[in-house]
């Protein structure tokens, strides 16, 4: 690499200022892979958090939990069925809530039997089922003020619940979870419907490892599906995690054609140099091994450099944001970027080899 | 014999627009000889280098460097051949700009393989041949056109080679400074018992040369 790094050293204005660029791109990765990070955490934190392997919805809902509705029967039988250790009724509605002093809380309910697996263990108050209409609600919520003892009141169905409990039970579809006895979930949900007691939208199970799940699916008329794969069910999920992918493809080209371009008129630039180089007889392969070699370097240093400006900008977000940086996407969306750095330098500097080493003779040919 | 050109011709075109760059030539140079080539813009005199120089094909002739068939060498064994024994002095932009007037002389053992620093003895021996050993870590834009172009030549030498050609290395410069670079070449010829084409277009820079040819017209004539 002698050429290379005397290179980068004799023309670091021009290499700097495409660096710099190649820098607020990835700053701008790492942002955003905190942000998709973050928002999707945001949006499944509350499945998550659930102690089931997988969710059961009901076949024709197309693996969606507002349209998804599952019967007493199933998960009765479910849980008496091989391969199940625990089966238990999940109701999963998001709904608009009003404190005592009338601030508006959105609330993602749980509804959930008090003695089932599913039961939260508060941190503060009681459990679940201690009182008949009492909830155990998620931090998030008590952080905007509602305490132990207050009331919840869901107007649309004419419902009050009573804070029983604080847990760390997260977040589903950006809302804050809250707890319910299944009961109470159910009258939320569907009212006074004669047959609302005989209802919940999934069943959570607990699988053994070598649960036979199309064939459970097949007894129950359900679609079984992993507790990750059910991300996928929650509202928005999709959406989020397709526009973010989106954005990064996009960041990700950008950063090709960047590169591309500068090296193209990089490589334009040192055409006579290269020929001289060729009369000299330099071969190809040392040439491009100089140029890839000297876009490695370039590219990394500055995917560097941003790393550590975003990092260092993802420390300052508040809690408001839906913030989270882990080791593993942001380093793997800095590989690519990287790759695809590399690749639109291969591009540009496949041109060295078709240089004529006669030009080396005088401009004139 | 180290460079021996037979019946080459060069010829640029097609139909009407045919131009011989190069018409039937025949060379033949020595190690230790300094051959000066003169004759108008347009004559051939390039043309005559980048055939010796194994950068070109001709289109007919024989071209034999330091025993080596140029013309059935493949352009691998062509770019070895430039490598390791052939040395190059061109007209301008015959340096490297990001490389130190020192890395520029220890290029040429880079490109054959050496690790970068190995030579450099060899190297500042032949800056102080050239009277530049004061200025090796000086850049291409810090130098006067003379220095580059000894620059150059210290360069061409590095490898020592068996044959050594050089483009108009006086065009740059005025009067005295090009005989300072002529008389450099001679002296550089003897010592290192190369074989050396000059080519110029300036007939007072001839007294240096164990022989003198004309170019005109793809035609090499024996100088009057
Ligand atoms: N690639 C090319 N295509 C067509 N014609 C060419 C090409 N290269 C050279 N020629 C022609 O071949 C002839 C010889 O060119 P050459 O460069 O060898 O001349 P020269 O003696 O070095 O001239 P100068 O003193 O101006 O450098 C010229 O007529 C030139 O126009
Ligand atoms: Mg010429």
């Amino acid at each position: 690499m002698f050429l290379a790094l005397r290179e980068l050293r004799f023309a670091k204005g021009r290499f700097s200022l495409v660096g710099l660029v190649i820098a607020l791109v990835a700053t701008l990765m790492v942002l955003l892979s905190g942000l998709a990070t973050g928002l999707v955490d945001d949006g499944i934190a509350g499945l998550r958090a659930l102690p089931a392997t997988h969710l059961a919805f009901d076949e024709d809902a197309d693996v969606s939990f507002p349209s998804s509705i599952v019967e007493r029967d199933t998960w009765e039988s479910l849980a008496e069925a091989p391969g199940v250790e625990e089966a238990a009724p999940l109701g999963n509605t998001l709904f608009n809530a009003r404190t005592d002093q009338d601030v508006p809380v959105d609330l993602a309910l749980f509804g959930v039997e008090p003695d089932s697996f599913l039961a939260p263990e508060p941190q503060d108050g009681a459990p679940l089922g201690a009182e008949a209409d009492g909830v155990v609600i998620a931090e998030a919520i008590a952080d905007q003020g509602v305490e132990i003892g207050d009331r919840l009141s869901i107007e649309v169905v004419g419902l009050d619940l009573t804070v029983a409990g604080i847990a760390p039970t997260g977040t589903f579809g950006h809302v804050p979870v809250a707890y319910a006895p299944l009961d109470v979930w159910q009258q939320a949900a569907f009212g006074h419907s004669p047959d609302a007691a005989d209802r919940a939208s999934t069943i959570a199970l607990r699988l053994d490892d070598g649960a036979d799940v199309a064939g459970l699916d097949a007894g129950h008329g359900t679609e079984t599906v992993t507790r990750s794969e059910s991300f996928h069910a929650s509202p928005g999920y999709t959406e989020e995690t397709q526009t973010m992918q989106m954005i990064q493809a996009a960041l990700y080209l950008i950063s090709a054609v960047l590169v591309g371009a500068f090296f193209v008129v990089w490589t334009v630039q040192r055409r006579q140099e290269i020929g001289v180089l060729k009369a000299l007889g330099a071969t190809d392969r040392l040439l491009l091994r100089e140029a890839l070699g000297q876009s490695a370097i370039l590219i990394a240093a500055s995917a560097a450099a941003g790393l550590a400006v975003g990092s260092l900008l993802g420390s300052l977000v508040g809690d408001q944001v839906p913030f989270s940086l882990q080791l593993g996407p942001v380093l793997s969306s800095m590989g690519l970027l990287v790759l695809f750095g590399l690749v639109g330098a291969a591009f540009a500097i496949r041109r060295i080899t078709a240089v004529d080493p006669l030009i080396a003779l005088g401009g004139s040919r | 014999m180290t460079l021996r050109l037979e019946q080459v011709t060069l010829t640029h075109g097609d139909g009407d627009e045919q131009v011989h760059a190069l018409d039937d030539v025949g060379l033949e140079v020595q190690p230790g000889e300094l051959v000066a080539i003169v004759g108008p813009s347009g004559s051939g005199k390039s043309s005559l280098l980048a055939v010796s120089g194994a950068l070109q094909t001709p289109n007919a002739g024989q071209v034999e460097v330091d025993g080596v068939d140029v013309i059935r060498a493949s352009k691998a064994e062509r770019a070895r051949l430039r490598r390791e024994r052939i040395g190059f002095v061109f007209q301008a932009d015959n340096l490297v700009a990001s490389l130190t007037v020192l890395e520029q002389v220890l290029l040429p053992r880079y490109l054959q393989g050496h690790r970068p620093g190995q030579d450099r003895d060899a190297a500042h021996r032949l800056l102080e041949e050239v009277g530049l050993a004061h200025r090796a870590t000086h850049r291409p834009h810090q130098l006067s056109g003379g220095e580059r172009q000894r620059v150059g030549i210290a360069r061409a030498l590095m490898n020592d080679p068996a044959l050594l050609l050089v483009d108009e290395p006086t065009s740059a410069l005025d009067h005295r400074r090009g005989l300072e670079i002529v008389g450099l070449l001679a002296r550089e010829t003897a010592a290192h018992r190369v074989a050396t084409i000059m080519v110029t277009h300036d007939h007072s820079m001839l007294e240096h040369a164990d022989r003198t040819l004309a170019m005109e017209d793809g035609h090499l004539t024996r100088a009057h």
